[in-house]
């Protein structure tokens, strides 16, 4: 089953709360799937800053030495800072190197996601807990997803959990499942894209980042995606400055969006959009198969 | 009979107890719901003569195995409203998402918005009156009743519908397996006058006369006569008298 939420501010008032407000949608998502559970929030970032989000499950890291050999790597600064079985690096070097540095050295690790703006914690377990224990409530922000796992197509792992990211600042979570999977990793792994799980969505996300590499906007890439993506789904996806939702062609996944003068906000289901401040007065709808939404801060 | 409206309001109350209440019910009675903010089971099993009044959005199936009784929801439902209802009515004010009156063998369902995807999948006796559009592969097998849309029908509307019949006033996107316009004669035009008439406000100021009926070209339902001889050649091989 599968719950996804999706909050994007298109004004200041509420991204001092933006981390509280997505944590009250994901537990109210919580019966959807309490396998596993992650969130990715966008802030402004420091410019010219990459952070790179990395996963350590059941593993004792000490991240300073990492740091250090990341350091000489990139010939640029890195600092790091730990959040329980996580580690956030900081650096004013390239990102995608430092990503496929962090993937081929540090034995166990996972490399959630990278990006200016991006920030990306997952975990076994409750919805409410994981974002808990991740802090979310207190985190600030421009837009952020969030997902609540029922597995289907790969373990209740937190490898197998979403948010997946695998290019700069851009994520996706997904409700549904994908069955050309196998196929487009193999050939986006020709492109360049690498990949650290088994799981059917990373390549979702995969594909977006390898057409947005190529050049392409949220908007080309996710049509490409209507052609080239077999299966179900409904796509909150996550960009530097935008979001975007995309259902396929059958529709069966459910989606829900609201949308006020200050936020726009994506669902399964209406109940969680119902807690956010100013529901009772947004405009509710459903998202139609195969059609391209999306919102920029640009705009 | 009692003439005083009980009310429950669900930010404060269990929606079990609601529905307890309701199922408790005698002929007569009304019900106001405030807060539903989305949940699912609103108002569910209904057997008696009585009044509901949801104020707001519910979620998963909103008024679902309705077999007495009118409910009224003031807003949107999510999947599965007034799922197989049985006779009496539930309207809605907003809009409905997948699989409104969904195998549905009675009664009335009227949604004042839009319905989503398979609206009156495989509906088996219940007139639907929608005041907007509804989604793709509406009436998908549809077997008995009348599905009637004030607006547009998106992509394979009807597919594979047995008996049910399908009034459509704006554009049709495409239809589906088997399904085919029809002569709209005049007791399809009275057929849709009442049942407009019994949709009230959701739609207020349609024409009957505006609308095009759809229906079964029966085409799925026997077999031509080359299945005939397959099936006759299957049965002697396998030794049996198929006549």
């Amino acid at each position: 089953m599968c719950g996804i939420v999706g909050l994007f501010c298109k004004t200041e008032t509420h991204r001092h709360e933006l981390g509280r407000l997505t944590e009250v949608m994901l537990a109210e998502m919580g019966d959807r799937g309490p396998d596993s559970a992650g969130f990715a929030v966008y802030d402004a970032g420091v410019p010219g800053r990459t952070r790179i989000t990395v996963l350590a499950e059941g593993l004792e890291v000490n991240w300073d030495p990492v740091a250090a050999a990341l350091e000489a790597t990139l010939g640029a600064e890195v600092t790091v800072a730990a959040v329980h079985d996580h580690a956030v690096f900081s650096t004013d070097g390239d990102g995608r190197i430092a990503r496929q540095w962090i993937i081929d050295n540090v034995a166990g690790a996972t490399v959630l996601a990278q990006g200016n703006k991006i920030e990306m914690f997952k975990a076994v377990g409750y919805p409410d807990l994981v974002a808990e224990r991740y802090d979310l409530a207190s985190r600030t922000g421009t837009h952020a997803l969030a997902h609540t796992r029922m597995a289907t197509e790969s373990a209740v792992t937190t490898n197998g959990s979403h948010p997946f990211s695998t290019g700069s600042d851009t994520c996706l979570v997904h409700n549904g499942s994908l069955s050309n999977h196998n196929l487009l990793r193999r050939q986006l792994e020709g492109q360049g894209e690498s990949f650290q799980t088994e799981n059917d969505s990373e390549v979702a996300a995969g594909y977006l980042a390898w057409r947005m590499r190529s050049g392409d906007t949220i908007s080309e890439a996710l049509e490409g995606a209507l052609g080239d993506l077999d299966g179900f789904y409904t796509f909150a996806i996550g960009v530097a400055d935008g979001f975007a939702i995309l259902r396929d062609p059958i529709a069966c996944k459910p989606a829900v969006v609201a949308e006020t003068d200050d936020w726009v906000a994506m669902s399964s289901e209406y109940r969680a959009i119902a807690r956010l401040p100013g529901a009772l007065h947004a405009e509710v709808w459903e998202p139609e198969p195969a059609r391209i939404y999306t919102w920029s801060l640009a705009a | 009979m009692s003439t005083a409206v009980r009310t429950f309001d669900l930010a404060e109350s269990a929606r079990r107890k609601l529905n307890q209440a309701l199922h408790e019910a005698a002929d007569g009675e009304s019900f106001e719901v405030l807060n539903p903010r989305g949940a699912h089971a609103v108002a569910c099993g209904i057997t008696a003569d009585i009044d509901v009044v949801v104020r707001g959005s519910v979620g998963y199936y909103g008024a679902g195995m309705h077999q007495q009784g009118r409910v009224l929801i003031e807003g949107n439902a999510s999947t599965g409203l007034a799922e197989n209802i049985m006779s009496g009515e539930v309207r809605i004010t907003g809009n409905a998402t997948m699989s409104a009156g969904a195998t549905g063998c009675g009664g009335l369902l009227v949604v004042g918005g839009n319905a989503g995807a398979r609206c009156g999948i495989s509906m088996k006796g219940v007139d639907i009156v929608v005041g907007g559009n509804v989604g793709h592969m509406s009436a998908f097998m549809a077997q008995a009743g009348n599905l009637v849309v004030c607006g547009d029908a998106a992509a394979d509307l009807g597919d594979s519908i047995y008996e049910a019949q399908i009034f459509v006033r704006g554009e049709v996107e495409s239809l589906g397996a088997d399904c085919v316009p029809k002569e709209m004669r005049p007791e399809h035009v009275e057929t849709v006058a009442g049942l407009l008439a019994a949709a009230g406000e959701a739609a207020h100021g349609v024409d009957p006369g505006d609308f095009r009926r759809y229906g079964s070209a029966r085409r799925l339902y026997n077999f031509t006569i080359d299945d005939v001889d397959a099936a006759q050649a299957a049965a002697q091989a396998a030794g049996g008298d198929h006549r």
